[in-house]
């Protein structure tokens, strides 16, 4: 069970207080857009083993969607934020790529 | 014979006997006695049958490791099946069967597959029973169904409650042994907030039996006083009976405290399931012995060395008069030597080691008991209790024998770690060839949320064998888990313990070494799931070569003990087949429960009334007083229908029909949902969730809109209010209120957080009343306070004011093609307005219609519902919608994807309506045949029933259902199956089966 501190109320999770929403920072593909791309925003997603970005919500707390950074291998968790940003923070990247140097951000 | 030695047994309370019975038999014992030890106390070696060949089986350990001796405990609402008599505490009046055998525990017939376990060889459920098909439902599952499985299942509603129990520390620490308690005192003295569990009801561990000596002391004495020394500290806690059950992701764990299982007088939950998170866990969880794997290790009065030494030394019984230890170590000198000191015969000690010259078989030989080096157990004498051994030359094939009389059997195959809690979570084992057992790896232990470790092993369950080893790797974890939870440990060491020297052991898997296939058939690795070195290594010939294969075909380790005895000897026996190294093998996955937990403690609270919380509408007392029969709807409950007296539900369904389509009908609307949606963006953002134009609805309007998923299904539909510029009201269906709103949510959260709106569930604020029928307007008119005429307010419109003095919102719409007003009022007055609407409508016909009567209405005037025409793969143009869904808007959640070829194309299944040829009612979800098979040999289908009613009005069966180019095929007839074969003629027809034209409900 894991625990997620949530960047809104400050609340230190637990998972049973949360939704997992998958893959964070999918760019939404709508009208004009090729199969393709609409086949990789409805359904193609990553399944790394190791760092992964997520979006989870806080929906049985504060009710707010956030984002999580998270090795899928360890669980180890590298950091919560905003939901409201097309990608992670700068200062967690840092600190991701110090903790796992071979890690690439795709 | 078992029997009790008198003034021995450290746990009796002599003067407290306590009487129970076994198979209807009255027998005695004491408080402190294990179930097991009492039995024994009374001879009763024969517990239980085994699983596949009802072989005779005896309590083979004294603890929770034991996997032969389950019990039927308890009777009617307290009755339990596959109670451990070994981890079950003797109380006054405790009642016990035998199970898994018929007619009894003596005479079982079952005990026929003993005699032809060679027909029922590792995997025959795979290789037998095969064909023909049709005899494995009616001959063979029958049989085996009666013949295999453990206890009965319980048939009462179990009449104790249970209950979770949250905690949060800083250390926990599972095992209160002597390793538990000191690493509880190193982590205490630091101030970290400390948990420390013990399963059973003692604290100590195997240390006092094993006669350990602390700092000068007995390990009775050190015990005691460190309890006093931990009940002293306010930061620390300890519970007895509470076993840690499983350790999970992030310091999560479980504790299962057992508190009225002793004690069942006591007014208390019985179980109380301790969710704890825990900054680290130290697993102080010891060791168990390993059996030995030779024939007719299996008969009652054959038991783990250790564990007689406990049952002679905690409880005072003798398992035998004679007594043959069988070892691969020296630690089963201990019970020799423990048996000699309580002047009990040890005829001779097997040590499967060619020599045996350590201190501890010196000390047996200075005390005249034999050892016979080199030698091993051909073949143990007896039937439902052990009469002799046969013994030979461990290196042999089992040839020449010589036997020694006896009736106990005390073997140990050595120790081995108990690293279940530490590889719950992901902690890794190195293989210690010295001891022969896996132990845990501290370099690779189970990861936290930070990414470092939580789980510290502490004393034995680190590999530690000896006292002050222990002591000393129970004090560093004690102080190394305060370190990591933010805590500064105190200076200090491990209190000194007296070194033992034991002389190496020596891996024993099968025994003899070359034993013949006749014996390694009869050699059990796991009892409980009758499994045998023959099949082990049979699997292995048939090309099982991952021990996870291994133990799904012969079911090695899968029984409720979880192979905790077998596991190691399987997997040995497995290497030894596939000619590699034992850590090559691997382990299969260790995972929680420890041991079976009640299904009590893991439901908790949550049974009963409160499983799951019902909601009720303000009504809903209402309904219940009228005798409505009620049907889920999502958590809500509504009135199906309100039969009267003796009158079928059918009939009842048909009488609210008839009566709201021809005088007035009132129904619960509240369920439905009410979302709020306001801002100055808030109707641009409907126009995303709606397929159709929200933004153009005038304030007074309402419109009824369709929401579909971004893959382009149907997910949701209902109406939409404009209160004013920046305020929507939609409606939801009734069990989709929740996941509307939250879905509403997800984009304004996540994807379009810039727009200014605001979204809320005011669902349960209203209470909400559909009056609908020929006399609506007239009983709305009758209680006065607003215009509610064709004029003031049209067809899909809206307005406020008062019903009768009540503060309303009235909605003119329909879902029944009646005329009719949905009126809500705030929830605490909606049951005075109800009774209101009754008495004021009494006159014109009023009567309330429950959730049948909607749905047959709906379907009469071809309205769709959401749920049976939709399943989630279907999209608004399969149901004929198209007029629902904008060609203006570029864009609206769900657009892009129905542009898919597969989602435009014209070979979609169609809605349109049926009728059956001799007007009877198609059944619900019947598919419509077409010519042909399938790649896959099934009959090809053109469609299926997606609502089926008889409709009192058409006083016929009407339905809609999707077709293959249904709406190009009105008049044709198509068949439709029945579950039994025969077809039902259907015609394809309009789905508006009532008042086409739409002028009844415009009126």
């Amino acid at each position: 069970m894991l625990i997620l501190e949530c960047p809104y109320c400050g609340v230190k999770a637990e998972e049973t207080e949360l939704h997992a929403g998958g893959e964070a920072h999918l760019t939404r593909h709508a009208t004009g857009s090729t199969d393709d791309e609409l086949k990789f925003y409805l359904f193609q997603r990553k399944n790394p083993k190791g760092v992964h970005f997520e979006r989870w919500r806080h929906v049985n707390g504060c009710g707010k969607w956030f984002h999580a950074a998270r090795c899928t291998m360890t669980l180890e968790v590298f950091g919560t934020y905003s939901a409201q940003t097309f990608e992670p923070p700068k200062a967690l990247l840092s600190s991701i790529k110090a903790k796992r140097p071979d890690w690439q951000a795709t | 014979m078992s029997t009790r030695i008198p003034n021995t047994g450290r746990f009796l309370d002599k003067t407290a006997p306590a009487t129970f019975t076994f198979n209807g038999k009255s027998l005695g014992g004491y408080a402190g006695d294990t179930l097991a030890s009492a039995l024994l106390a009374n001879d009763q070696m024969l517990m239980g049958r085994s699983f596949k060949y009802h072989r005779a089986r005896g309590a083979v350990a004294s603890g929770a490791e034991e996997p032969n001796a389950l019990v039927n405990m308890g009777a009617d609402d307290r009755f339990e099946p596959n109670q451990r008599v070994t981890t079950t505490e003797l109380f006054d009046g405790l009642t016990a069967k035998s199970q898994n055998h018929w007619p009894s525990l003596n005479f079982d017939v079952g005990v026929i597959n003993n005699y032809v376990a060679r027909f029922l060889p590792a995997g025959f459920y795979y290789k037998t029973f095969m064909y023909p098909r049709a005899a494995w439902k009616h001959v063979f599952e029958p049989i085996i169904r009666k013949s295999a499985g453990l206890g009965q299942a319980p048939k009462a509603r179990d009449a104790d409650r249970y209950e979770h129990f949250y905690y949060f520390t800083d250390v926990l620490i599972v095992g209160g042994g002597i390793a538990g308690l000191q690493s509880a005192l190193a982590a205490g003295q630091s101030g970290a907030k400390v948990l420390l569990l013990e399963q059973t009801a003692n604290w100590g561990g195997r240390a006092p039996v094993d006669g350990a000596q602390i700092g000068g002391k007995s390990a009775d004495e050190w015990v005691t006083e460190t309890l006093a020394a931990l009940q002293a500290l306010p930061n620390v806690t300890i519970r007895a009976r509470t076993m840690g059950a499983g350790v999970y992701d992030h310091g999560y764990a479980l504790g299962y405290e057992r508190i009225t299982d002793h004690a069942p007088e006591m007014d208390a939950p019985r179980h109380r399931l301790w969710r704890i998170r825990a900054k680290q866990i130290i697993t102080a969880t010891g060791a168990i012995e390993r059996p030995l794997s030779f024939a007719g290790n299996d008969i009652p009065g054959v038991m783990l060395a250790g564990g007689v030494r406990d049952y002679l030394i905690n409880w005072g019984v003798a398992i035998g008069e004679r007594t043959v230890v069988v070892t691969n170590n020296d630690d089963g000198y201990r019970t020799a030597l423990t048996l000699h000191k309580a002047g009990l015969k040890v005829p001779a000690i097997i040590d499967a080691r060619p020599n045996a010259d350590g201190d501890l078989p010196n000390q047996a030989r200075e005390r005249g008991i034999a050892v016979r080096e080199g030698r091993g157990i051909a073949k143990v004498k007896g039937g439902k209790r052990v009469l002799g051994v046969a013994i030979c030359l461990q290196d042999g094939d089992g040839g020449a024998r010589e036997e020694i009389a006896c009736d106990c059997v005390a073997m140990s195959g050595g120790w081995s770690p108990v690293v279940h809690l530490w590889s719950h979570c992901g902690g890794k084992l190195n293989w210690i060839e010295e001891h022969a057992h896996f132990a845990p790896d501290p370099k690779r232990p189970p990861l936290g949320d930070t990414g470092e470790g939580f789980v510290v092993t502490s004393g034995t369950a680190s590999g530690a064998m000896d006292t002050p080893e222990v002591l000393k790797d129970a004090h560093l974890a004690g102080k190394a888990a305060a370190k990591s939870a933010g805590f500064t440990p105190k200076r200090s060491q491990a209190p000194k313990a007296t070194a033992t020297t034991e002389a190496a052991m020596a891996p024993v898997w099968v025994m003899p070494k070359n034993a013949t296939i006749e014996l390694k058939a009869k050699m059990w690795l796991d009892y409980q799931n009758d499994v045998k070195v023959s099949d082990v290594q049979l699997a292995a010939r048939e090309g099982y070569e991952s021990v996870e294969h291994t133990k799904r075909y012969t079911t090695l380790g899968m029984a409720t003990d979880q192979g905790k005895l077998s596991n190691i000897n399987g997997l040995a026996v497995l290497s030894d087949a596939l000619n590699q190294a034992i850590p090559q093998t691997g382990t299969t996955t260790f995972r929680p429960p420890y041991t079976p937990i009640s299904l009590g403690a893991i439901a908790g609270e949550a049974r009963g009334e409160i499983f799951q919380p019902l909601r009720r509408t303000p009504l809903h007392a209402w309904h219940e007083d009228a005798g409505a029969y009620m049907e889920p709807v999502g958590q809500w409950r509504r009135p199906y229908c309100y039969p009267r007296g003796a009158e079928s539900h059918e009939d009842a369904v048909a009488r609210e029909v008839t009566n709201t389509r021809n005088a007035l009908g009132l129904l619960d609307a509240s369920t439905l949902g009410k979302i709020i949606v306001k801002g100055p963006d808030a109707g641009k953002f409907l126009d995303m969730l709606y397929t159709n134009m929200m933004s153009t609805l005038k304030p007074g309007r309402c419109r009824y809109g369709l929401m579909c998923s971004e893959n382009g299904f149907l997910m949701d539909d209902g109406v939409v209010a404009r209160i004013d510029e920046d305020t929507f009201l939609c409606h939801t269906t009734s069990g989709g209120a929740e996941n509307i709103h939250g879905w509403m949510e997800e984009w304004l959260q996540t994807e379009w957080w810039d727009w200014k709106v605001y979204v809320a569930n005011v669902t349960e604020q209203l209470a909400q009343v559909a009056v609908v029928g020929p006399n609506a307007r007239k009983v709305l008119e009758k209680m006065g306070g607003m215009d509610v005429s064709k004029e003031a307010l049209t067809f899909m419109g809206w307005a406020d004011g008062t019903i009768g003095g009540f503060d309303a919102r009235v909605y003119r719409i329909s879902f029944s093609g009646e005329l009719s007003y949905e009126v809500a009022v705030p929830a605490s007055q909606g049951r005075a307005f109800w009774d209101a609407l009754h008495a004021a409508g009494a006159e014109f016909g009023a009567m309330a219609y429950g959730t049948e009567a909607l749905h047959i209405m709906r379907a009469e005037k071809g309205f769709i519902m959401i749920g049976d025409e939709t399943d989630g793969t279907v999209i608004p143009q399969d149901l004929g919608l198209h007029w629902a869904i904008s060609k203006k808007k570029t864009d609206f959640l769900g657009k892009r994807a129905q542009q898919r070829s597969f989602m435009a194309s014209t070979e979609r299944w169609q809605l349109v309506g049926l009728e059956t040829v001799d007007g009877s009612v198609l059944p619900d979800g019947a598919y419509a045949l077409a010519e042909g098979m399938n790649a896959n040999g099934q009959r090809n289908m053109q469609g299926r029933v997606t609502s089926t009613y008889h409709s009192p009005t058409l006083e016929r069966g009407i339905a809609m259902g999707l077709v293959l180019h249904g709406p190009d095929r009105m008049g044709e007839v198509i068949n439709f199956g029945r579950v039994d074969g025969t077809l039902i003629p259907a015609k394809i027809v309009d789905p508006v089966f009532y008042d086409k034209s739409g002028e009844k409900q415009d009126v």
